[in-house]
């Protein structure tokens, strides 16, 4: 890397990344939602396959707005992933092509890259798979709004802070590989 | 239009809660808060993925519901747009679908989203589904 960037959440990256980055969030708990990886502009995500949330009885096939979820849940951690300083983000919005059914049975999971990060908004795209991630079952793209409300209370910003002192347990970290 | 199949034929339905009425201004879908759909505990506001889900749900469930769809599978989405207006705060959210075009294979449904107040909406979307 020729640039030295500083992300706020470093300490916390990892595979798996520190689970607090999500543990927080009730409908992510309620979800059973899982983070397999945050790295620079990037995080990956799991939702486990179960009866509860399929949309096609006949078919057993999830519904699609659990993908929704996935996708916007991991667009948001990637983008978090991404800002140098902690900030509150919001959805502003996403698109998604559902390129087939999810196949039922198997977890769902999604990576989602910021591939451009201005002063208020990031920009995101995601895959979400089942079985290889060159064949998704769904594609998206978003924005984000970054730093609309302030952020001296973000529950991760506490959290950094503390591992950054030494306090906490950080996850292993991961060397990027340029 | 009568009511002819509740959400809770469909799991996810039944897994956040979202139950399909008349008022008088026709069919609407209602979200009710919970804890579980929670995205955010500071504000608090519902998890935008949920308010994305439940515009799907609804944008399904009045298609389904629409007479001229007499087909027995579920109309399959193909894509779908959303846009998040306003954080949606710890209360139930209503939607109300319409049925842009119903063609022979394709229908393009559009959906608006509130809580208080329907001048207001908290989140819109649009899709198409694959009858």
């Amino acid at each position: 890397m020729s640039e030295e960037k500083k992300y706020a959440i470093e300490p916390l990256f990892g595979e798996p990344p520190s689970m607090e980055l999500a543990g927080h969030i009730p409908h992510c708990n309620y979800l059973g939602l899982e983070l397999l990886a945050a790295g620079p502009d990037t995080a990956t995500a799991l939702v486990p396959y179960r009866d509860e949330i399929v949309g096609d009885p006949a078919r057993g096939v999830v519904f699609g707005g659990v993908i929704t979820t996935l996708i916007d849940q991991t667009c948001g951690l990637a983008t978090l992933c991404s800002l140098s300083e902690i900030a509150t983000i919001a959805t502003i919005d996403l698109r998604i092509d559902y390129l087939r059914a999810a196949e039922p049975g198997l977890d769902l999971l999604c990576r989602a890259d910021c591939y451009k990060l201005t002063s208020h908004v990031a920009f995101l795209r995601a895959v979400a798979w089942d079985r290889e991630i060159d064949e998704p079952f769904a594609h998206a793209v978003g924005t984000f709004m970054v730093g609309s409300r302030p952020s001296s209370d973000h529950p991760l910003k506490s959290l950094t802070e503390e591992i950054l002192r030494g306090a906490g347990d950080p996850a292993p970290q991961e060397e990027p590989g340029d | 239009m009568a009511i002819r199949v509740p959400a809770d034929v469909i799991p996810y339905a039944r897994f956040i809660g979202v139950r399909i009425e008349e008022d008088e201004h026709g069919t609407r879908c209602v979200l009710p808060f919970r804890e579980e759909i929670i995205g955010n505990v500071r504000l608090p506001a519902i998890h935008g993925g949920v308010v994305g889900a439940f515009i799907e749900m609804t944008a399904l469930l009045t298609l389904i519901n629409d007479h001229q769809s007499e087909g027995d599978r579920i109309p399959r989405p193909i894509g779908f747009t959303f846009d998040y207006l306003r954080s949606a705060g710890p209360k139930d959210a209503y939607g109300r679908a319409e049925i842009v075009k119903h063609g022979r294979r394709i229908a393009n449904v559009r959906v608006v989203v509130w809580q208080d107040d329907p001048d207001k909406p908290v989140a819109a979307g649009i899709g198409n589904f694959l009858l």
